[in-house]
């Protein structure tokens, strides 16, 4: 899937970002160089409050770096931009707007003209299956189908880049393990540039292309895995699971030292 | 019991008591009337089309003054919500300048705009601009930043991120200031009407001014339930349809 000889799409040299609070100043993120290629899915691991969202604003411009340059497509990174779409876990999905509504919006600020809009959003719509609901409104919906609203109302602009930060950490398992096939139905056909940030040890290795695990803060990283596995994956394969298996080995040495039957935090 | 049927009950024992008071006789049918008067009053003064014209002249006031302050409450309130430094220059003064009401400006409008049409707009804006302009601020700052984050990686940004993202998700907020401002306006507007007479335009502060002068006390009291009427109607019609609409549009409970 990546081709090193390709430019890259995203690309992060010396990357630090330290945030300003009360306590005095926090480092989030220490010296992270990225590259991340044309169509390349990669997925982002790492402790629980290790810098994965913030790599993941830097990426989309929503947060700049304290030192380094982040850049798109060879352009420097100052701004959010519709060629970099975010799906947030909160999704924040506009609610006086319907379903259509929302899904239009990103067409609207481009400038497409109204028919256009509709029928693309209809068309998006019936993508992850929720033909139905154009004219609902999102306090209407359960909270599998408002996901799939967030990725629909991504998609329907045709980003280049698509990133996920962790969309299902709210859902129950089973929603999770529906929508999560469906994800990877998606993105197979539509070849997007994407990096997904994750707890899920083995949702990573079963969609990603590469694997980056970031250390505890401030995050840098530790390692990124090629993951070699032939396509489809599934999330129960045999191979899915052992490579977890050493992942969740080596992102165990991240986390504080747990205490007594405490959980160790992962997905 | 519905709510309606409740409301009637209420409202019939109110004018039960009123009539049987008039009936003790220890207060004057002229210092208050009974309630049957007030009613013929006021039926007499929609028959002879002198409340519809006054009617007609303080709606078109409220109507042209109500929506300036409202384009101008949400102007103001969003440069404050943007402009820290404004908001801290001006902030404290608008909620303070809210307690000073609006008609006290009267005497300089009417200097500044002579007896006209300008010196009653001047004061019905003024007494609804303010607290528009404070719920649109603190509507704004309390809009959720992940909403904006959002409209901004789909490509929003500059005037269109402020009116398709931050206003309608400020609206609910921005919405109860327009309430109060209408409240205040419509006082102010009354106030104005009953203090000063402009020439030529006869609001209904201007019948209410004209049954006083006339000792005429039922007609004063039909002007005063003419008013009140007029208020339900609008929060009838027009705040409980918006709140309404909020409510089943983003899944809120009712108030």
């Amino acid at each position: 899937m990546t081709d090193p000889s390709s430019s890259p799409v995203l690309s992060l040299k010396d990357v630090s970002k330290t945030f300003e609070s009360r306590q005095g100043p926090v480092e989030a993120l220490r010296d992270i160089t990225l590259e991340i290629q044309a169509s390349e899915m990669l997925c982002i691991l790492g402790p629980s409050g290790g810098g994965k969202s913030t790599l993941l604003n830097l990426m989309a411009g929503l947060e700049r770096p304290s030192r380094g340059e982040v850049s798109c497509n060879g352009r420097r990174v100052l701004r959010p931009g519709a060629d970099r779409v975010v799906i947030f876990q909160e999704l924040a999905l506009f609610p006086w707007l319907t379903v259509r509504g929302n899904l239009e919006f990103g067409l609207r600020m481009k400038g497409v003209g109204r028919a256009e809009r509709r029928a693309r959003a209809l068309e998006a719509l019936r993508r992850v299956h929720l033909e139905g609901f154009a004219e609902s409104y999102i306090h209407q919906l359960s909270g599998g189908m408002k996901q799939r609203v967030a990725l629909a109302r991504a998609l329907v602009i045709d980003p280049s880049i698509l990133l996920l930060d962790e969309p299902f950490a709210a859902l129950d398992a089973e929603t999770r393990d529906r929508l999560f096939t469906e994800l990877q139905d998606i993105f197979d056909k539509t070849h997007k540039t994407i990096v997904f940030v994750t707890h899920n040890v083995r949702e990573a290795v079963c969609l990603g292309d590469r694997v980056l695990l970031l250390t505890a803060r401030p995050g840098r990283i530790k390692r990124i895995y090629t993951i070699g596995l032939p396509r489809p994956r599934r999330i129960d394969d045999l191979a899915v699971a052992e490579l977890a298996d050493v992942i969740v080995g080596d992102l165990r040495g991240e986390l504080p030292p747990a205490p007594e039957n405490g959980h160790a935090g992962l997905g | 019991m519905p709510a309606w049927a409740k409301k009637v009950l209420f409202l019939a024992i109110v004018l039960g008591l009123w009539q049987a008071w008039c009936w003790t006789g220890l207060v004057s049918t002229d210092a208050l009337p009974t309630p049957g008067r007030v009613a013929r009053a006021l039926a007499e003064g929609v028959a002879d089309r002198g409340y519809l014209e006054a009617f007609l002249v303080s709606a078109r006031r409220m109507a042209v003054g109500y929506a300036l302050s409202v384009l101008l409450g949400v102007l103001l309130g969003t440069l404050l919500a943007w402009w820290r430094t404004l908001d801290d220059m001006l902030g404290s003064f608008l909620v303070a300048l809210q307690s000073l009401p609006s008609v006290c400006w009267f005497p300089l409008a009417l200097l500044w705009f002579g007896p006209s049409e300008g010196a009653i707009l001047f004061v019905l804006v003024l007494g609804a601009v303010l607290s528009i302009t404070i719920a649109t601020t603190a509507g704004i700052r309390q809009v959720p930043p992940l909403l904006i984050s959002a409209a901004q990686t789909m490509g929003a940004r500059g005037l269109p991120l402020h009116v398709h993202v931050t206003l309608p998700a400020a609206f609910p907020s921005i919405l109860g200031g327009m309430k109060l401002g209408w409240a205040f306006a419509w006082r102010a507007l009354m106030a104005g009407e009953l203090l000063y007479t402009i020439a030529g335009a006869s609001g209904l502060g201007t019948a209410l001014q004209a049954g006083h002068r006339a000792q005429d006390m039922a007609r004063v009291l039909s002007v005063m339930v003419l008013i009140v009427l007029l208020g339900m109607a609008v929060d009838f019609a027009f705040f409980g349809v918006l709140e309404r609409r909020i409510r089943e549009r983003r899944g809120l409970q009712k108030g």
